[in-house]
């Protein structure tokens, strides 16, 4: 009796995982996949084929969207991991008791506040009547409105600012966690403060680094918000042009085609992440 | 490096330095867009016209204040209502979830939390759109079996809702799931051995337990909800939460009203954590 | 300074005058000592004493508030610790966890730019020193505490620093090897010629390996000297207390007159000591002071033995008998009451006395020391 209402239980607690995982994630991506290679011979007439895949390799301004976008990503998070880490070793290692946490929590607050309005912040500070390019007149440096947005630099100062706090936070917890004796240590045995960096703290915080640029890759590569606001119209950003194919053009087939390959991107640099790192998806995952 | 090395002096500023412009910089935008809400111009942007509460208060045009938009006003209570929704079922699913990844042992147990977190790296843009064309195609497939309508599975707040929910369960169940980890069993198994019943101890003594990290996970749960804005991109219909109708504003041109309902957000946000965080530490 | 002892080298370490203050009390407060070439020193004193931040200072990690440090007649101050020719074992060894044992030892010699094929070879000459031949390419948690000891005394000596500085690196070992490690840090001492300079608040550890111990108290040092002074001639009550065991008796003064010291007990019992024997000759009839006595010291005669009439003699029972084999020791209750702890040597007749037994004490008055007690 007792075990099968443990039993009972058991499956209790397994259908809402199971509903979610197939109805929400599974089925879809599988539907996705479908409609990715069917391609339309007629009104409401299909027929299979990698017709849509093609069309993406063909299509010089649709795999150099895809290229640029990628390529961006990784300057994005080249960048993050280069200002981010110095920010995190300061509160995890310079930094004690109140203002320890008092800086961590500072660096939480985009988290708080909407990607819109962060964005929207951006764009009263950039724009050709904003804030920098009025004070930079006001100052004398310049003699008529600076347009700063719609370029790439102000994509990227976007980016950077959305994600930084997914850099910062997985590193402090591991730059926390080396102890303080290793460094002296180091010192020590004669290491200068580069040898130091590059053979104890760096090797040590590896599993920081290694999730932190995997989530703010794929953030950076799934963002649509920051280039298209930030970057203007011709921001060429390869989610704008899943979200022109599905909601403009109508043409789900070749969004569900892009969605697959962007989706296949972001799967791969997961992939090559953890294999770099050595670690599982739970792991690095399971702790943010 | 660290506190016990010597440093320069010089090093020592400039890393100082180097901290306060980037906190400078994390701040500067949320400062920009609270400042000129209170602009007395059409305009948020320089120069400064004067103080004013018009773009909360105001109902005339063209100084029509948050609190007299309509179409504002409308998309909060929808925002609102998407939030409830998602963090109630999220909450339920991720406490399930949680009770399932810790107190069972079952074959397929590891495979079955990969896929579990799996929400965490699929671009927000591609859950929808994956979403979308499921439901669209069952949609499809229903009416031309039954000739009748189903609504709720094209774009509206249903999806809104599902699409949400898809992702944030991960959250809720990481979060519900490290609290129970810490959870120590012999509480329970004290509870029945003075004549509780299972349900009954699971009930008095690990739902409170439990309870600050369900609602730090509601609370997460509903911002998260208030701010995505990829997902619901895709799923959206006619009813537009607070963000598709924002964003829709801002393409148009921007108006200090924008920048009031940005910093009545942050107000709430920042309500909304230190609740959350006062709760934790009375139950802490 | 070196021109008064031509004829020597500088020693290997010497502070002068060492303080360190921060912002609510001072650590280490007028500490001045030197370390000879080649010897075992011992820093002892219980935590908080201050002996950490004297090693701290000495490794360069933090620097004194005044006076000098010098390693090779060579000040030190100002010097970062990465160009100090000292090399540190730290308490929980610090061994780079990111880094194979071979990587571990040679890392101060990558530092230095020495050649790949150079260091390998040293990294394993140092490793066959410490008995660990072959161990290179093991990760470190592969190693047990006590191998993991000896890497993390080979990384430093690999190095062949002036002075080594050892921060209680026995502090996290089990009891047994505790033992065994101190034997074999001596060992290394002797065999590597190297000034140790080793902190501690076990006065075992301290007492085996030293051949100078100094030892601290509230930040200054309240002796140095070897082993057997500061366990046979502490000169101030804290030494006698804090090395090793005592009974403490606290008494008054009522002679100190032709070369002996009149004492009584609370209880009123006469107590004699050599006056010759105690640091301070400055006594007054009526002060209060403590007697220190160590158990080995106290003679133990049972009932019906021949009883020739000497000072310090009080009869009385076995009040408890706690066997630990050769470190047994017996309580005896006089008849006043008050309780004295002896030695029991697991020979003869005494390895039978069993609480209730009579049994007088008797000790000799060169035997004990006796230290003023602060009035007020």
């Amino acid at each position: 009796m007792a075990s099968d209402t443990s039993k009972l239980g058991f499956y209790l607690l397994l259908a809402p995982i199971l509903l979610w995982l197939a109805l929400l994630i599974l089925l879809p991506h599988v539907g996705l996949f479908l409609v990715s290679i069917s391609e339309k011979i007629g009104p409401r007439e299909y027929e299979t084929g990698f017709g849509n895949y093609s069309a993406f390799f063909t299509e010089p301004l649709y795999w150099r969207t895809f290229a640029r976008t990628a390529i961006m990503s990784i300057l994005a998070t080249a960048l993050t991991l280069l200002l981010g880490f110095p920010i995190a070793y300061y509160i995890a290692k310079i930094t004690r008791g109140r203002t320890k946490t008092t800086l961590f929590l500072m660096c939480m607050i985009p988290f708080w506040v909407s990607e819109l309005v962060r964005t929207f912040g951006w764009m009263i500070l950039l724009r050709e009547t904003g804030v920098f390019s009025q004070f930079l007149q006001w100052a004398g440096l310049v003699s008529g409105p600076v347009e700063m947005l719609y370029n790439d630099a102000a994509i990227m100062v976007g980016l950077v600012y959305t994600s930084i706090l997914f850099m910062v936070v997985p590193l402090v917890t591991t730059l926390d966690s080396l102890d303080d004796s290793l460094i002296e240590a180091g010192y020590d045995l004669g290491g200068t403060t580069t040898a130091v960096m590059r053979e104890i703290v760096i090797p040590h915080a590896m599993p920081g680094i290694v999730s932190g640029c995997i989530v703010v890759f794929m953030l950076s590569l799934g963002n649509y918000l920051t280039p298209i606001l930030l970057g203007g119209k011709d921001s060429l950003w390869f989610t704008g042009m899943i979200y022109t194919q599905f909601i403009t053009r109508f043409n789900w087939e070749l969004g569900s085609a892009f969605g697959f390959l962007l989706l296949a991107l972001s799967s791969l640099v997961v992939f090559l992440g953890l294999k770099l790192s050595g670690r599982s998806l739970s792991e690095t995952m399971g702790r943010s | 490096m660290i506190p016990s090395l010597p440093q320069s002096p010089f090093a020592k500023w400039a890393y100082r330095a180097y901290v306060t412009l980037f906190f400078i910089y994390l701040g500067l935008p949320l400062a920009v867009v609270s400042v000129f809400a209170f602009n007395d111009s059409l305009f948020p942007s320089l120069p400064w016209e004067g103080f004013t509460l018009a773009w909360f208060f105001g109902n005339e045009s063209p100084f029509i204040g948050v609190f007299h938009e309509r179409a504002i006003l409308r998309s909060i209570g929808t925002s609102a209502f998407v939030a409830a929704w998602v963090s109630v079922l999220s909450v339920f699913v991720g406490t399930c979830n949680a009770f399932l990844f810790v107190r069972h042992d079952f074959r397929g147990k590891a495979l079955l939390y990969m896929l579990m977190l799996l929400p965490l790296i699929i671009p927000g843009v591609i859950l929808g759109i994956s979403i979308l064309v499921f439901t669209s195609s069952v949609a499809n497939t229903l009416e031309d079996a039954t000739g009748l309508w189903f609504d709720g599975l094209r774009p509206g707040l249903i999806l809104v809702i599902l699409g949400q929910f898809s992702f944030i369960t991960t959250f809720a169940t990481l979060v519900i799931s490290a609290r129970l980890q810490k959870f120590d069993p012999s509480l329970e198994e004290a509870a029945l051995n003075l004549g509780a019943t299972k349900a009954g101890a699971i009930r008095q003594i690990t739902v409170p337990f439990l309870l600050p990290a369900i609602v730090a996970s509601a609370v997460v749960a509903m911002l998260m909800s208030f701010e995505n804005f990829n997902t619901t991109l895709m799923l959206v219909g006619s009813d537009s939460p607070l963000t598709i109708t924002m964003f829709d504003k801002l393409k148009q041109g921007s108006t200090p009203v924008l920048n009031a309902v940005s910093l009545l957000l942050m107000l709430a946000s920042a309500a909304l954590g230190l609740m959350s965080l006062l709760f934790q530490r009375k139950k802490a | 300074m070196t021109e008064t002892t031509p004829d020597l080298a500088p020693s290997d370490l010497e502070c002068r005058d060492l303080v360190k203050e921060f912002s609510e009390f001072r650590a280490v407060d007028g500490v001045s000592f030197d370390v000879p070439q080649g010897s075992f020193f011992s820093i002892l004193g219980p935590s908080g004493c201050g002996k950490t931040t004297l090693l701290r200072m000495i490794a360069g990690f933090q620097s004194p508030t005044s006076g000098d440090l010098l390693i090779k007649g060579r000040s030190m101050i100002g010097v970062p610790p990465n160009k100090r020719p000292v090399s540190m074992v730290f308490q929980h060894l610090a061994l780079f966890p990111t880094m194979n044992i071979g990587e571990n030892v040679g890392f101060g010699l990558r530092q230095r730019g020495v050649a790949r094929a150079e260091i390998k070879r040293r990294v394993g000459e140092v490793l066959e020193r410490v008995g660990l031949p072959g161990v290179s390419e093991r990760r470190v948690d592969q190693l047990s505490g006590g191998q993991k000891q000896r890497v993390a005394i080979a990384r430093c000596m690999v190095l062949e620093p002036d002075v080594l500085l050892l921060d209680e690196p026995l502090g996290a070992l089990d009891l047994k090897l505790r033992e065994h490690m101190k034997v074999e840090l001596k060992a290394l001492q002797a065999a590597f010629n190297t000034t140790f300079v080793y902190i501690t608040h076990d006065q075992s550890e301290a007492l085996v390996m030293s051949d100078n111990i100094a030892v601290m108290n509230k930040g200054r040092f309240e002796q140095i000297g070897t082993p057997q002074e500061v366990y046979h001639a502490p000169r101030t009550a804290f030494v006698a207390g804090f090395v090793g065991d005592a009974n403490r008796i606290p008494v008054q003064v009522v002679d100190a007159t032709g070369g002996t010291l009149t004492l009584k007990t609370g209880g009123g019992a006469p107590l004699k000591l050599d006056a010759a024997a105690q640091g301070s000759a400055d006594w007054r009839p009526g002060q209060r002071a403590e007697v220190f006595l160590r158990p080995e010291a106290v003679d133990l005669l049972p009932a019906g033995s021949e009883q020739a009439e000497a000072a310090n003699m009080v009869p009385g029972v076995v009040d408890a008998v706690l066997f630990n084999g050769a470190n047994s020791t017996v309580t005896v209750r006089a008849s006043d009451g008050s309780l004295m702890t002896a030695a029991l040597p697991q020979t003869g007749v005494l390895a039978a006395l069993r609480k209730g037994d009579a049994v007088t004490t008797r000790w000799h008055p060169s035997q004990a020391r006796c230290y003023p007690v602060a009035e007020g």
